[in-house]
């Protein structure tokens, strides 16, 4: 036992090593069965709350579109009145509209566009030419400079008092806004959910694999390793496992969106494709709705990452 | 603490230059420890301690004794005595019911994680039961005490190979335990005992499984173990094995420890 450390023991030990010594396994053993049920599980709950927050991304920007182009537009009435003239004061409200900063165009709906307006509710065939149909002005506004209508709407009392008014749509859209902003808020609440039933769902795998691993653990700190090293430990493992899930549900839910896309655009030359179209656009998810749901799986990996590390810093406490 | 030479260049040369056998088949050590133990701080010192299992009955009752740097002791007693209990209180992974357990100075009671960890580290422990992780190679297992400490695999490789060598398991380094021998078994787990260098060894039954002349050679790798500064303890019933070295023997019974020096 006298003998000294020999300096060239580890060079001449090298290279008769076998290759398998590297394999740097997990301390933690993997590829049970619980870990593939998780991943599952993780996957299942990421392709979910993927679903809600791209359905959320297409109602936020449907509404916008919708408020867009809603906003861009706004209408002057002009109430038909004993003694008046309804074209002079068509004439005399566009003149006005047309004087007004920010108004990019005109347009006056004849007599028979205001009439068939009215079609839908009274029906076709009816001669209205003695009823005092209001006929409309609607105004396209530009994006710059934005249209003062205040100061349009002050101007038209002015000049034609009691005949003309503008209606600029604001309870329209407040409706239209608070509507997009429920199916928004919605969808954060049920991702949220899902992310927490995530949580849930590998506090309880966690606590499962500390309870099958005890001999493991209780190795572990015999050995020297601190309660830390071993949550680390735990950390990676489940990190994997949420990993590999939620790129499984994320990517499920992208096929699932470009699918639905590619058939919204198959149905599009029917009647339902129309009503379709009407209510989600071109049903496009866009490249917001798309990094939402990489995002989730994102997520969703790093909350299966720290909620196994924190479960297993609490069970060995 | 052991130097660096502890089992890498070391140990090769073991069994033929320091722990000689003699004549009569004992293994000799050198006197050295028996001097000075008892003039230093105790590597491990219990104070009256008594242990019991919920609200079973005492398994061990005023129990005390000191273990002196590099000194080498039996623990031997009939199966049920309380040696595992006892080893289980120097490892820190039950406390006892009363009186005061101190490891390397530091008394045990409400001591914190931190140097609970500290205090295992200067620790090298052999199971009865082996527990080698069974998802992890021989060699995996092994360089555990080094990998925990988080020590890089390229630092540790030639040691843990040269030492796997050493006990005889060169050729079986990359299979995982469940298709070791019982005797393979045991080496390994002796091997990942030894391979932090510990200042204190414990050992639990370490040659039940192997056939006598491996079992001397084990006991001798232990001798040389503390001939390097390590304090050893070895908990066996084997009075055969224990005839092999002149050393203390710790003998409990009735829960109580009778030192026999």
């Amino acid at each position: 036992m006298a003998s000294s450390p020999s300096p060239a023991a580890p060079a001449t030990a090298e290279p008769f090593l076998p290759p398998t010594l590297r394999r740097n396994a997990p301390l933690v053993p993997t590829d049970s069965a619980a870990s593939r049920s998780l991943a599952a599980v993780i996957a299942i709950l990421t392709f979910l709350a993927a679903l809600c927050a791209g359905a959320a991304e297409i109602a936020a920007t449907s509404a916008s579109e919708w408020q867009g182009s809603v906003a861009r537009e706004v209408t002057i009435q002009i109430r038909p009145g004993p003694g008046r003239d309804v074209e002079a004061d068509i004439a005399r409200a566009e003149a006005l509209a047309r004087a007004e900063p920010g108004v990019a165009g005109t347009r006056v709906f004849s007599k028979a566009e205001a009439e068939r307006l009215l079609e839908p509710w009274l029906g076709s065939g009816l001669d209205l030419s003695d009823l005092p149909v209001p006929r409309l002005v609607t105004l396209r506004l530009s994006e710059s400079p934005s249209a003062d209508l205040k100061h349009l709407r002050a101007a038209l009392a002015e000049a034609l008092p009691g005949v003309a008014s503008l209606d600029d749509h604001a309870l329209w859209l407040q409706r239209l806004s608070t509507m997009a902003n429920t199916f928004v808020g919605v969808g954060i609440a049920v991702v949220a959910l899902v992310l927490v039933a995530t949580g849930l769902a590998v506090a309880f795998a966690t606590r499962g694999a500390m309870a099958g691993n005890r001999e493991v653990v209780e190795v572990l700190h015999f050995v020297g390793a601190d309660d830390d090293f071993i949550a680390r430990a735990f950390q990676r493992r489940f990190f994997g496992l949420g990993l590999r899930g939620g790129a499984i549900g994320a990517a499920c839910a992208v096929a699932a969106f470009a699918l639905a896309g590619l058939m919204a655009r198959a149905w599009r030359s029917g009647p339902a494709g129309q009503e379709l179209e009407a209510l989600f656009g071109s049903f496009h998810v866009g490249w917001r709705g798309y990094a939402s749901v990489l995002l989730i799986g994102v997520i969703a990996s790093v909350v299966t990452g720290v909620v196994s590390r924190l479960t297993v810093r609490r069970f060995l406490a | 603490m052991p130097g660096p030479a502890a089992h890498s260049g070391g140990l090769r040369g073991s069994g033929a230059t320091t722990a000689v056998t003699s004549a009569t088949g004992t293994i000799t050590r050198a006197p050295r420890d028996s001097l000075l133990a008892g003039a230093e701080a105790p590597v491990v010192a219990f104070e009256n301690v008594g242990m019991r299992y919920g609200l079973g009955p005492e398994v061990l009752r005023d129990v005390s004794f000191r273990i002196a740097p590099r000194s080498f002791q039996f623990l031997t007693g009939p199966s049920g005595a309380g040696k595992t209990t006892l080893l289980r209180l120097i490892l820190l992974s039950v406390r006892p019911t009363r009186g005061l357990v101190s490891v390397f100075g530091e008394e045990v009671s409400g001591i914190s994680s931190a140097k609970l960890t500290g205090l295992r580290r200067r620790m090298g422990v052999v199971f009865q039961d082996f527990r080698l992780l069974d998802h992890l190679t021989t060699y995996e297992n092994v360089a555990l005490p080094l990998r925990v400490q988080g020590r890089a695999e390229t630092s540790y490789r030639a040691e843990v190979v040269e030492l796997l060598r050493w006990v005889g398991l060169g050729e079986r380094m990359h299979v995982l335990p469940p298709l070791l021998s019982g005797g393979e078994k045991q080496r390994a787990a002796i091997a990942r005992a030894l391979i932090a260098r510990p200042e204190l060894l414990l050992a639990d039954e370490p040659t039940g499984n192997v056939d006598p002349g491996l079992g001397r050679r084990l006991l001798r790798l232990f001798v040389e173990l503390n001939r390097l500064g390590t304090s050893v303890i070895i908990a066996t019933h084997d009075y055969g094995l224990m005839d092999l070295v002149e050393a203390r023997r710790m003998v409990l019974g009735d829960g109580r420890l009778h030192v026999e020096d």
